[in-house]
């Protein structure tokens, strides 16, 4: 098991450069020109500033030269300058960082939590009325556009009802907390402003549900059937022979082994967040990765978008390898081999 | 051993009826039996046949299966019974043995956390320590070596003999009454067999244990049970004493099965087997369901099914031998 493990994290650094040339070779062969976000509409008439933009950017040598440097750069752990806020792609992310993962956890913890939930009753009642009800509500998590959705919760329980902030993190009349982690509910509390967690948790609410819903249907079916699986296996026959309580037998005995392939769901779960957190963003004001990158694609910002794509990828790799640490760990078949 | 007294478990014309695809399957058509403390009632019969239903329906165990008749622990009728009333007898006064040992653990709890659960559903009042204490006697006393280590366990971390010692040691840890045992060394070693087969007699006799012996093996009957009764598709066509059964065995299906047994009188090469396989319970044949490989068949078995007659001291289903004894055949 820890070879194999070792093996997969050698293997990480190779995958991230696959990427990154795969990324690197897709955005130069889309159509556009990135000169526009660069010098402006106005000056592209103009040869002697675009000439020297292409030279200060780079653009002007040949596209295997463009590769190399781009590479050489990529070692040294550096993603180039941003064509449109012309800070080092690297800042840029690391600065909008922490607001998707706040964003992203949260979505993920609640989705899987109340996912499982949902699951467990689904199967423990099945084709009853309540099974009928979550299937239902997964259903609507997974079909409904996350832009709609957000759209319409933010009429509901913002412009209509006001019991919810609108878009943005905090009041855009309040300042920021301290950066120590980036995450605004942990930050508020580490200065002790409680106001400040509140109004926080408050913006959390609606962005994470939109962003959580997706999984909730991804996980409460998943759950669903595989406690089906385990409910016709002879070790819930045996603990329902000896005697055991139904909640037990099925909380303490099936879901156990129902969870080891939501451990890696979870994986997929995230792409799906990391997708659906770019919309989420942009519905929301979110100043996170996501609207990043919209920002990015539209402006064919190509250090951004290559940056965000390898970000999504390490994520990616990262949360695929802990979901195999984390399997290995819930099943004691594989900790112990 | 002879047991006597009042029986502690009884079943009366237990039905069990499966809805399936094909139509209703009658897995299960009328079922007495009863057992002693004590005693150890064999039950056997080819695959197939409904031994394990007629188990599982007696703890209401199967779900979308409808069951009728009587089953009685004591005073108590469990067909139809409450789940509370079910709960506090499954595992509390007749627990079941399995037969697969590698799929009846959880393969994700230990095995003390699994036996904890066991007896935590009927003492709950154990603490954690008083819980391991037990089950590390427990395994001591099924002559498990390194209790106190192999109790931390995971299943696969045990042999298949092993983990039936753990089934029996999880199934007995609430002083149960009753002890099923469904064919419980079916899938282990032969040499463990019979090591499985000794401990259940001891335990048997240790505790005073009604057991009920599920096989479709009639070779492990004979050194392990008082009583047999032959099950044939759904029914029980012959009960009778262990010695009986062997010396002279009454229905045509008990003569079958004592003829696939190997014997030292006999080249094992020359072992039979019985032709045919048992009826679909989802479509039977009319009259006696053993008829199509009966070698005593005559035209009137295809007409009616046989009731139980006592011959001697056993009580046979079959109207051909019925109506020898009636004449003084020897049976
Ligand atoms: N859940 C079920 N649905 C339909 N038929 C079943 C079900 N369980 C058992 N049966 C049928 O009932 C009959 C008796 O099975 P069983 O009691 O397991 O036999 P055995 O004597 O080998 O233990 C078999 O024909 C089997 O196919
Ligand atoms: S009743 Fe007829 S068919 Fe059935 S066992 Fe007896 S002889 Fe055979
Ligand atoms: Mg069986």
């Amino acid at each position: 098991m820890k070879r194999y493990l070792a093996r997969r994290m050698a293997v990480m650094p190779f995958l991230l450069f696959g990427i990154a040339s795969i990324v690197f070779l897709v955005s130069r062969m889309t159509p556009g020109d990135p000169l526009v976000t660069i010098v402006g509409e106005r000056n592209l008439n103009n040869p002697e500033i675009v000439a020297a933009a292409k030279a200060q950017w780079g653009l002007d040598q040949s596209m295997p030269q463009q590769y190399a440097s781009f590479m050489k750069n990529l070692v040294k752990g550096n993603l180039g300058t941003s064509f449109s806020t012309r800070q080092p792609v690297m800042h840029d992310l690391w600065e909008r960082l922490p607001a998707t993962l706040e964003l992203t956890i949260y979505a993920l913890l609640g989705g899987v939590t109340v996912g499982i939930v949902l699951g467990v009753l689904a199967a423990r009642h099945r084709n009853k009325f309540i099974d009928h009800v979550s299937r239902f509500f997964a259903l609507i998590g997974s079909s409904l556009p996350a832009f709609w959705a957000g759209l319409l919760l933010l009429y509901v329980f913002y412009a209509r009802l006001g019991w919810l902030p609108g878009p943005g993190r905090i009041d855009p009349r309040g300042l920021a907390p301290n950066k120590v982690t980036g995450f605004y509910t942990v930050d508020s509390l580490l200065q002790g402003d409680f106001g400040l967690f509140k109004d926080s948790v408050m913006h959390l609410i609606l962005p994470a549900t939109v962003l959580g819903w997706g999984v909730v249907g991804i996980v409460s079916r998943l759950v669903r059937a595989s406690l089906l699986d385990e409910f016709s296996m002879d070790y819930v026959r045996v603990a329902r022979a000896m005697g055991l309580r139904e909640r037990t037998v099925v909380n303490t005995h099936a879901l156990r082994n129902a969870l080891l392939p939501t451990i890696t769901i979870v994986a997929f779960t995230f792409a799906f967040l990391l997708t659906g957190a770019v919309l989420t963003e942009t519905v929301f004001s979110w100043p996170g990765v996501g609207s990043y990158a919209v920002n990015a694609s539209r402006t064919l910002d190509y250090p951004a978008i290559i940056g965000v794509t390898l970000l999504g990828g390490t994520a990616f790799l990262l949360t695929n390898l802990i979901s195999d640490i984390a399997y290995a760990f819930a099943d004691p078949r594989i900790r112990l081999s | 051993m002879t047991a006597t007294g009042e029986p502690i478990l009884r079943l009366r014309d237990l039905r069990v009826t499966f809805q399936t695809p094909a139509g209703p399957a009658r897995a299960v058509r009328g079922v007495d039996l009863d057992v002693r403390a004590g005693e150890s009632v064999a039950v056997v019969g080819e695959s197939g046949s409904g031994k394990s239903v007629s188990m599982l329906a007696t703890l209401g165990l199967l779900h979308n299966a409808e069951v009728s008749g009587s089953v009685k622990w004591g005073d108590t009728e469990l067909v139809g019974a409450s789940t509370d009333t079910l709960r506090s007898v499954r595992g509390r006064r007749i627990a079941m043995v399995f037969q697969d040992p590698m799929t009846s653990l959880n393969p994700v709890l230990t095995i003390g956390k699994q036996m904890s659960l066991v007896m935590k559903a009927h003492q709950p009042n154990l603490g954690k320590k008083e819980l391991r204490t037990k089950a590390v006697d427990l395994l001591n006393r099924l002559a498990i070596p390194q209790a106190d280590r192999r109790i931390d366990a995971y299943p696969h971390e045990l042999s298949g003999g092993m983990r039936q010692r753990v089934m029996i040691a999880m199934a007995i840890s609430n002083d149960p009454e009753v002890l099923i045992a469904d064919e419980p060394t079916t899938a282990l070693d032969v040499t463990v067999q019979a090591q499985i087969m000794e401990l259940l007699l001891k335990l048997r006799n240790e505790h005073n244990l009604a057991l009920v012996l599920i096989t479709h093996d009639l070779g492990v009957v004979a050194g392990s049970a008082d009583r047999v009764a032959v099950m044939y598709a759904g029914r029980i066509v012959e009960r009778a004493p262990v010695l009986g059964l062997f010396a002279s065995p009454g229905h045509p299906y008990t003569s079958a099965l004592l003829d696939c047994l190997p014997r030292l009188d006999r080249r094992h090469d020359v072992v039979s087997s019985i032709g045919g396989t048992p009826p679909n319970p989802a479509d039977l044949p009319e009259g006696c369901p053993f008829a199509p490989r009966c070698p005593k068949a005559i035209d009137a078995c295809r007409s009616d099914e046989p009731n139980l007659v006592r011959i001697g001291t056993s009580d046979v289903a079959c109207s051909v031998v019925a109506a020898g004894a009636a004449v003084g055949e020897p049976v």
